[in-house]
């Protein structure tokens, strides 16, 4: 019953808390440094179970430190970046959605 | 014509065609998501329900029996009893409709299975188990089931290729998972009495084959490469697909059938979602000693450890699992 409510309902409530779309998009190269690295979730996720870093080629971690779950908005997963050479960097994530249910992933972006 | 052996050969027909009843299971590893299967096994244990799964062909005709339509309405519940151990039991109602005869119906036999995830890496999306199924004889309408048992040792497998390099990143995407079992029947041989037409009893013997039984699935993720891979813009519900083909075999090994491969083709398609999933196949005949026409199979697919992790998860020995984790 639950599966057909949640096939039948407008609003999608996707499984596992997967991204949706982030900021730097998935795989994709910028002309310019991006301030920061946002993930939205489908679902709502859990601030303290929830992390984020971006690495560079050499696995070193080249954020700010601050990940945090928007106050504002609860599928919304963020870091800030202080400005970045050029080159490639990877997006690392971990989160827990609000039914305890954990996922992780990695997506690389390019800075030209 | 015997209907009841008309009924039983086609049966066995249809099994070689569709092999439809299988113990499926969806999962994670790392950040990989491993739908459940239509057609072939798949190595994860949870706690799910495939309710129903229903298979359809057209059977083509033989020498002792009319082209039939087949149609299979199955249901598999599967249990976690430890993250890694899981147990499972299934079920068929068969309708046949022979052309130009009275259409029949029965249950096929019960099918329990045993399966434990012994290795997983969660860096290469790779994930091993083992299992063992037992085709129980006799709980099935003996107009469709056989009365003898089945068992079948099987290992199975899963792999993702997220971990490709970046220069192949579009076959990130890709996984594959198979299964290998050995079904070895508990009597080798059925004893058929019938009477000729001068009213003599007459004895048949007939042969039941040891088969291996093998299967493949080949995904291909757009939820993958949307969400691991490349942003390519695809909007709901094209980025919750996974197009897949599958391939379930089977290989006769002794008897007068010996080396023989039956099986099909099975292009699909896969949407899941957090509850359910949803699967559709085409069955096409690998050759034409499985069949000649085109059938399909589909699925609706209920996520049990999303729907309701207290009542279904809980095992005796470790208490409410919860949902599946990635490994």
């Amino acid at each position: 019953m639950a599966a057909v409510l949640c096939l039948a309902a407008a609003r999608p409530c996707w499984a596992h808390a997967f991204p949706d779309h982030s900021e730097p998009r998935v795989g994709h190269t910028l002309d310019a440094p991006p301030p920061s690295v946002r993930i939205w979730f489908d679902g709502e996720i859990e601030p303290v179970f929830s992390s984020i870093r971006v690495e560079d080629d050499n696995k070193r971690q080249v954020d700010r430190g601050d990940p945090h779950v928007s106050s504002t908005d609860r599928t919304l997963l963020e870091v800030s970046l202080p400005p970045l050479p050029s080159g490639r960097y990877e997006v690392v994530w971990s989160v827990v959605a609000r039914d305890g249910h954990r996922t992780e992933g990695r997506f690389p972006f390019r800075i030209k | 014509m015997n209907v009841k052996r008309s009924a039983v050969s086609l049966c066995v027909l249809a099994v070689l065609v569709g092999n439809v009843v299988a113990a499926e299971a969806h999962g994670m590893i790392g950040q990989r998501f491993l739908p459940a299967t239509l057609a072939t096994d798949d190595p994860f244990v949870a706690d799910e329900l495939s309710l129903p799964t229903i298979f359809h062909i057209k059977l083509p005709s033989s020498e002792d029996t009319p082209a039939t339509k087949f149609t299979s309405l199955s249901s598999e519940l599967s249990k976690r009893l430890s993250p890694d151990l899981g147990i499972s039991a299934s079920g068929a109602w068969d309708i046949l409709a022979p052309d130009g005869g009275n259409t029949f119906t029965g249950f096929e036999n019960m099918e329990v299975n045993l399966k434990y995830v012994y290795f997983k890496s969660a860096a290469h999306e790779l994930l091993l188990s083992a299992g063992f199924t037992a085709e129980i004889g006799g709980t099935g309408s003996s107009k469709v089931a056989e009365s003898f048992d089945h068992y079948v040792p099987q290992l199975y497998f899963g792999k993702g290729f997220g971990d490709l390099p970046d220069a192949v990143e579009w076959l990130k995407p890709i996984a594959v998972t198979g299964v290998f079992g050995w079904s070895v029947p508990s009597r080798t041989h059925n004893k058929i009495i019938s009477l000729n037409d001068d009213g003599d009893v007459e004895v048949h013997r007939e042969f039941n084959p040891t088969v291996f039984q093998w299967g493949f699935s080949v995904q291909y993720s757009l939820q993958y490469l949307q969400a691991f891979v490349r942003d390519i813009g695809l909007p709901a519900p094209f980025n919750r697909m996974i197009p897949l083909v599958e391939l379930p075999l089977q290989t006769t090994m002794n008897g007068p059938l010996a080396g023989h491969t039956t099986g099909t083709v099975n292009p699909g398609i896969i949407w899941f979602g957090r509850y359910v999933q949803l699967g559709i196949e085409a069955v096409i005949p690998i050759n034409e000693r499985t069949g000649k026409n085109v059938g399909v199979l589909a699925q609706i697919h209920f996520y049990l450890d999303d729907i309701a992790p207290n009542i279904f998860t809980w095992t005796p020995f470790h208490g409410v699992l919860g949902p599946t984790q990635p490994r």
